[in-house]
């Protein structure tokens, strides 16, 4: 059981989402950072698709009530166990009874709470996702509050050394960004139905993502791009990443808790491996869009499915090489 | 043998396809007015795909269809033949739907826009609510909120184009307008469409099956229970 003493500005239950229900307008929320739900999952030893608890930008505290061995990634959100520092991309056990406080990013957006087992909230329509739109799913359906208690599955949670292990963040590249982030997009429909004015505008500027982009979608400030005659379009299935660009000419990105179906002109829609990099850009911070073609996207997509493939063994070498340290 | 007795010739038009990412594909029709015979085309071509492998989810729009798929187990232009050869698929064979009947208290507090929209039409609000309520609208698709019906065959009349002001909040159950289209709010949201009365009958339910209270296809009737000032 996990007792959320402050849920820090917003957090919800996640797995990696709903799929298989757009048809019926749900949309598949989901982890924002599919890459640190995944990694958290395996650091504690789950399967990649179990629950976590997405944070915030920080300021979170929560108490462990049984040991539990846990693990956070995505954004460092400068965490302690009680006096004891946790590194993102970390895996601890937790006594019952410690409390995990943590601080503010200084780099990326959103933090996974990893715990072996999972969060065990009951399955609606196939996922533990929080719908916050549909108020089902995750814990009732809505955000963690303080005092929420959170039932863990009980599991033969993996032998770890008392001081932890972690992957080498830096190294495998799993930091937020920092400064302007670059993000490829697949050009949609109405790309080539764009004046080149448009067009050139949409690659050419920094864009800069406003403070009230949140799950459901990003909006981006920068010259209006607007069209002399406005495109009608029929309502059309979206999916996470979907550029838009509506009539104000200021482009949105449609992301996990968008509606299912939308009807703006689509500039792109952004590569699947770039999701989780999207998911850490801060507020108030810049975006440059990189046009790719299909091949550079599935190549991209394969990389990313590799590095996962190739992950497991790493992981536990470090989890081997950590417990033999403590025992020398 | 494929035999196109009873088909329109609108069903037969070409697609346009578009990528929506590396791993969907948009087909739609040539922009037009809605056309049901061309809708049914499309829930053809989703039901003939649904259950083949490699393919994730099927998003029926307007006049259109979204196909997630595995990029390792087709290329695009393979996925667009194959599409392309469903186009002799019998729509006939299509579930024409059940009548679904809402009962709707028009105006008052949960309809507000009803009196202003009626003014736009030229209508007194009982006649607006009459009109609405004797037209036979038919589930396009779904979108927007989980269970939330786009209808199509709103008598151009009521049409009218959604608010400048977006409501902050509109109840589930509330009857709606935005341009062409009606529909039924199935979760309480902000919208910027037009609320012209309120149901009692719950559209969505995640803990039932199926979890929508309609279905691609349902023929829906408002029922008028009363007009309030």
């Amino acid at each position: 059981m996990i007792e959320i003493l402050s849920p820090g500005i917003m957090a919800s239950v996640q797995d990696m989402g709903r799929p298989g229900w757009r048809n019926l307008g749900v949309g598949s929320c989901g982890a924002m950072d599919g890459t640190a739900l995944h990694i958290g999952n395996l650091l504690v030893g789950n399967d990649p698709n179990l629950a976590g608890i997405e944070f915030t930008l920080g300021g979170f505290s929560i108490r462990f009530q049984k040991d539990t061995v846990f693990a956070l990634t995505g954004a460092d959100m400068h965490a302690r166990l009680d006096d004891e520092p946790i590194l993102s991309w970390w895996v601890r056990r937790a006594r019952a009874g410690q409390t995990l406080v943590a601080g503010m990013t200084e780099h990326g957006m959103r933090a996974m709470l990893t715990v072996a087992g999972g969060i065990d909230v009951p399955i609606v329509m196939g996922s533990r996702s929080t719908d916050l739109k549909g108020g089902f799913g995750g814990l009732s359906g809505r955000l963690l509050q303080a005092s929420d208690r959170l039932k863990v599955v009980t599991t033969e949670a993996p032998a770890i050394a008392a001081s932890g292990f972690g992957l080498d963040a830096p190294r495998l590249q799993l930091l937020p960004p920092r400064g302007e982030a670059e993000i490829r997009f697949l050009p949609a429909a109405e790309w080539m139905r764009s004046p080149s004015s448009i067009r050139d505008g949409f690659l050419s500027t920094a864009w800069k993502l406003l403070p009230d982009s949140n799950r459901m979608g990003y909006r981006l400030s920068g010259p209006e791009l607007r069209r002399d005659t406005p495109l009608e379009l029929f309502s059309h299935g979206i999916i996470p990443g979907t550029i838009q660009l509506p009539p104000g000419g200021h482009p949105v990105i449609q992301l996990n808790d968008a509606n299912t179906c939308g009807g703006y002109p689509k500039l792109g829609v952004v590569i699947g491996a770039d999701l989780p990099l999207l998911a850490q850009v801060r507020l108030g911070s810049f975006i440059r869009f990189r046009q790719v073609d299909r091949a550079a996207s599935i190549a991209a997509s394969e990389q990313r499915q590799a590095f996962l493939n190739w992950l497991p063994g790493r992981i536990e070498l470090a989890r081997d090489y950590s417990r033999r340290w403590r025992a020398a | 043998m494929e035999t196109e007795v009873g088909m329109s010739a609108s069903s037969l038009e070409p697609m346009i396809f578009s990528d929506l990412g590396e791993a969907g594909l948009l087909c739609e029709y040539e922009p037009g007015p809605l056309d049901l015979t061309r809708q049914r085309r499309i829930w053809a071509v989703a039901t003939a795909l649904k259950s083949e492998p490699g393919i994730r989810e099927l998003v029926p729009g307007m006049n259109n269809l979204v196909v997630l798929y595995d990029p390792a187990a087709f290329t695009p232009d393979r996925l667009m033949d194959w599409i392309r050869s469903l186009k002799h698929a019998p729509i006939d064979k299509i579930d024409t739907g059940r009548l679904i009947e809402i009962p709707v208290i028009y105006g008052g507090e949960t309809g507000p826009d009803l009196i202003e929209l009626a003014e736009r039409a030229g209508l007194d609000p009982v006649e607006f609510a009459t009109q609405h309520s004797q037209a036979e609208y038919t589930v396009f698709a779904f979108g927007s909120q989980p269970g939330f019906g786009y209808l199509g065959g709103l008598p151009a009349r009521l049409a009218t184009p959604r608010r400048d002001m977006v409501h902050p909040r509109v109840e589930a159950g509330s009857v709606i307008i935005g341009g062409a289209q009606t529909a039924v709010q199935s979760r309480t949201t902000p919208s910027g469409w037009h609320v012209i009365g309120k149901t009692e009958l719950v559209f969505f339910d995640p803990d039932s099956d199926p979890p929508t209270l309609l279905a691609l296809g349902d023929q829906i009737r408002f029922k008028l229970l009363e007009v309030l000032s």
